[in-house]
This record gives C-alpha cells, structure tokens and sequence, in this order.
C-alpha cells in the first residue's frame, strides 16, 4: 500500500497532541510538583551541599559558582527526562495496556500522526517542565536574561530528539520492563557524564569523545551558553546535532511503529 | 443500490499463515450483516481490513463506494465509520463525557456540537446520569455502552461491531442488543462478528459462516436453518442401538455424539411421538432448530484453540 518510508503527516497529529493535553490537565497538580520541587532540592544538595567542597567551577576561562554550573545542566535533563520517559512509559501504556492508538486507528487518523502526535507531546512536556524550573532558577538569578528566552525554544528542539528515540524504543522493546536497559545504558550515563555535574574536560580525551557522541553533551552546552548568555556561532554545531537527532530517530520511529502496529 | 462493502477474493496473510483466504461478499445498504465462525476463523481479520487498520494481502476491497488500499480514498470512508474493537479502550483518565467529546475531535466535529452528539448519545444507551463518571468506575457492560456511544459520534453510515456482547453478563448483553435493533430500525447499515448464535439469530439480517479463512454459507438466518438443520430437531439422550438402526433405516438426517443423538426433521408431531414412544429411555426433546445447530453441524464439535 505504502512504501515503509513514505511519511505523509496532515495537521491532525494537533488532534493526538491535544487529547494527551486534556488528560494533562487533568492532573497537572501532580505533574507540576516535579519540576517545581526537583530544581530547589538540587540546588540544595549539590549546589550549597556539594559546593563547599567544590566550590568554583571554570567554564570559558571564567570561574563560576557550582551552583551556576550545575543550573543549566538540571534545565537539560528535565528536558531529556520529560519529554523519554512521556514517549516510553506513557507511549508503552496508551499503546499497550490502554489500547489508545487501536481505538484511534479506527478514526480518520492514520498511524504517523498518532505516532507524530505522541512525540510532540514529548516535546511539550519538556517544555512545560522547562518552563516551571527556568522560573525557579530565575528567581535564584541562575540565567541571564534576554539570552534565556531561548530556553523554551531549545527545550522543544531537544525534546523532540528525546521523544522520537524514546517512542523508538517503545517501538522495539517486547514488554515495560525492558525499558531499564536504555535507560541503564543510554540515559544514566549521558545524565553523568554529559558535561552535567563536572565540566567535561577533566575526563579523560577517549571519554570526552564518547561524550560528544551523545545528545545531551550538546544540549547542556547549549543549555549553559544560553543560561551565561554567551551566544555564538559554535552553538550551531550543537542545534545541527540535536536536529539530525531528530531527522534520524524521528522517521525511524514512525517505521519501526509501523511495524510493530499495522499488522 | 450500491453495497456498503464489497470484498472480492480478499485474503489477509500473517508470514506462512493465511487467516482469510480468498472471500467474498457484499453487505446491503440498511442491513445488518454478521460474520461468524470459531476463534480463529478470520472474522477480526476481516473487518479490520474493512476499517483500515491492517492492510490487504490480496484481492480487493470497496468500503461506502471507496477503495480501502488507497490512502485518500480511506482517509474518507474512516470518516463515514463507526468502530465498536472488541476492546473497552475508552481513555481511563477522563469522565464518560469527555471520552465522547474527545472522540468527536478526531472525526473533525467541532466542540459545541460533539458534546450535544454525546449528551444524545448518552441518553440513548440510558447513562446521562453518569456522563461525569471515571471510566474505572464503570462495569463491563456499561463500558461497552460507551464505547458504543463512542462508535456513533461521527453519525456513521457503518457501524462496524467485533463481538460486541462478548464477556457480558446477560443483562448487559439484551441492552446492548436492544440498541442495536434501535439503530438498525434507523436504517443504519451494521457489520457484526460474533460467536454467539442467539445474537446473530436476533440481529442479522443476513450472515456468513467463516472457518478456517474461508466462507461455508451465506443467507438469512432462517434460510441457513431450514437448509442446514431443518425445522425441528428431536435430541436423545443416551440413545440405544435400536434407535440408532432405526434412524438409519429411516435415511433420517442425525448427528450421533455419542450420549446424545440429533434428529433432523420437518414432519415433526408424528415422528416425535414415535421416537419417543419406542426408543427413548433417559429424555428426549423437541426443539426449534436453531443457527447453533447449522454452525456446529458445519464447524464441527471439536474445540479450537
């Protein structure tokens, strides 16, 4: 019927989008705690904890609090946490248990738009989580303004690349349980070493280059640039990376969806 | 008139097996159509090519006037579908109501106008008082109601059921079929699989029997009963040998199983009253053949997986 690789997506993904919004709403109490609570029990813990035996951190030639340090990286895996685990668990569970996406399929909606849908809401729960952090760390005086209003661009962006390899896993793993293992092996150790918690170059030069390899060792980057307002062209390179990110696990998600599904 | 569905030699293969195998059919403008058979026999599989959730192996496959492999083409005729899977896969998070609307915005109704549809639609399945309830709270049967519901907000021109009574307590059961006599009256066209006879009986205007990815009958209920299983059956219980060379000697059509013999015949009083008299030790019955007796009688006794 279709060619595996053919992608044609109508604006009615917004319908999918809007449907995970509504039941969003309905529980955003509780889903507003995390990123309201997380930010302020870092900072606490490593920030004014930790940064007594830390205490300043050199970032470009420039020394800096610990806590300024660790700042944008906390922006950075809320983005990468919010957005993987919307399209792994809560994708598994619509697709899986509840049977959303069957009753779904019984609609005017094809298959990619819901798939689509579904990584978009990824990407907004980034950006939702993004936002309720970014005013706490604001109110630390943790980011410069105007350079921070990139933030929210950026958190969809990287949100985006994080939900589409999530829903790809969702695609490819047999049963929930197996999510563990891209999260042992791909989120944990990017959440430690992606320039987060220590500035990258006191690894050593073979692990700096596995870091690079990784998304979110450019998205604290960028995070970090922004937060410091220190914009420049370099931070391209790293936008580039996120976006080919997302051009290659994004379509093969929708293939490997496709597949599990349309049987 | 044009038929609703038009399925030419379709086949649906999954690797080596093949679940449909060549069928053809065509369900009327207004009528309620069913496809039966045993657990396995190709019936999901085949309306859910008729839905567009999985594609053709082979064949051919004409939904409302519309040709199913094509993209465009089906995109239109899932506009004009009502789909009742044999899942309750309402949205637990949200309330009776807000499954409806929601619903609705998939199928392009706007929002004014999706919740009068609901409030409708509640009434019609009885359930306007528990519009704000959370699915979780609802029974089996009242799920299925909703999710009947839910199959009807986009007013449908078919409504596609895949054992839609499956699971339910009999109550449940007469309310649902209750509301598909109502919607029948209305003239919409129904596509049913079911593996209950009582309920094709009472719904189908017209039925085919699947096994084994292939049709062994069309026609009416009543048609198929007085063809396959005559009018009336005479069932023994325990029956001798006597009986059975009597039956034999007879040329009478019956179905030995064992502890139980099944006479088939038309001329009822008077063969009844013979068997009885003269053969029948441990209880012996007559009955209205029904569409149970022509789906064993074709699909045979022994269990499916």
């Amino acid at each position: 019927m279709n060619s595996p690789l053919s992608i044609r997506i109508s604006h009615r993904f917004l319908r999918v989008w809007r449907r995970n919004f509504r039941v969003y709403r309905k529980t955003w109490r509780v889903s507003f705690l995390p990123p309201l609570l997380e930010p302020l029990l870092y900072i606490l813990a490593f920030g004014y904890g930790l940064s007594v035996l830390v205490g300043a951190v050199t970032y470009r030639e420039s020394k800096v609090p610990y806590v300024a340090f660790i700042a944008p990286a906390l922006l950075a895996i809320a983005m990468m946490y919010n957005s993987f685990f919307e399209t792994t668990y809560g994708s598994f569970v619509r697709m899986y248990y509840q049977k959303t996406f069957d009753a779904m399929l019984a609609t005017p909606l094809f298959l990619e738009e819901i798939i689509t849908g579904e990584i978009a809401w990824g990407a907004t729960k980034a950006v939702i989580a993004t936002a309720i952090m970014q005013i706490i760390l604001t109110f630390f005086g943790l980011i410069r303004y105007p350079e921070g209003l990139l933030i929210l661009p950026l958190a969809f962006i990287a949100g985006f690349a994080f939900a589409s390899i999530g829903m790809y896993f969702t695609a490819v793993v047999a049963n929930i349980d197996l999510f563990n293992l891209p999260i042992f092996l791909f989120v944990t150790p990017m959440f430690l070493f992606g320039g987060t918690f220590f500035p990258l170059e006191t690894l050593p030069g073979w692990a700096q280059v596995f870091a690079w390899c990784l998304p979110l060792t450019h998205l604290v980057a960028l995070s970090r640039a922004v937060s410091f307002g220190l914009l420049g062209p370099s931070l391209l390179w790293h936008v580039l990376y996120l976006a080919v990110f997302s051009a290659l696990f994004f379509p093969l998600a929708l293939v490997k969806m496709r597949k599990r599904l349309i049987k | 008139m044009e038929p609703v569905v038009q399925a030419d030699v379709l086949r649906k293969a999954f690797g080596a097996f093949t679940a449909v195998d060549g069928i053809s059919f065509s369900v009327r403008r207004g009528e309620c159509f069913g496809i039966l058979g045993p657990n396995g026999a190709g019936k999901t599989s085949t309306i859910r090519m008729i839905y567009g959730f999985s594609p053709l192996s082979g064949g051919s496959l004409h939904v409302l006037g519309q040709d199913v492999t094509r993209r465009r083409q089906l995109r239109k005729v899932k506009y004009r579908l009502g789909v009742c899977q044999q899942e309750n896969n309402l949205d637990p998070e949200l309330t009776v109501l807000q499954n409806l609307e929601g619903f609705a915005s998939y199928f392009d109704v706007p929002r004014p106008e999706a919740t009068a549809r609901a409030l409708d639609l509640l009434k019609f399945i009885a359930l306007e008082n528990r519009r704000n309830t959370p699915i979780p709270e609802l029974s089996g049967g009242l799920m299925r109601r909703v999710v009947l519901a839910r199959a009807l907000i986009n007013e449908p021109d078919l409504l596609i059921l895949d054992e839609p009574t499956t699971g339910l307590d009999p109550q449940s059961r007469h309310q649902i079929w209750d509301r598909l006599e109502g919607l029948r009256a209305r003239g919409i066209s129904i596509l049913l699989t079911t593996h209950y006879m009582e309920e094709a009986s009472r719904l189908c205007d017209r039925l085919i029997i699947m096994d084994h990815g292939k049709i062994l009958v069309e026609g009416r209920p009543q048609d198929l009963i007085r063809e396959h299983a005559g009018r009336d059956i005479i069932e023994v219980s325990e029956p001798g040998e006597e009986l059975r060379s009597f039956v034999r000697d007879r040329g009478l059509r019956y179905d030995d199983l064992g502890h139980r013999l099944l006479i088939y015949c038309d001329q009822r009083d008077q063969l009844y009253r013979e068997v009885s008299g003269q053969y029948c030790h441990d209880g012996c019955t007559l009955r209205t053949a029904t569409l149970e007796d022509v789906f064993l009688k074709l699909t045979g006794r022994e269990l499916r997986e």
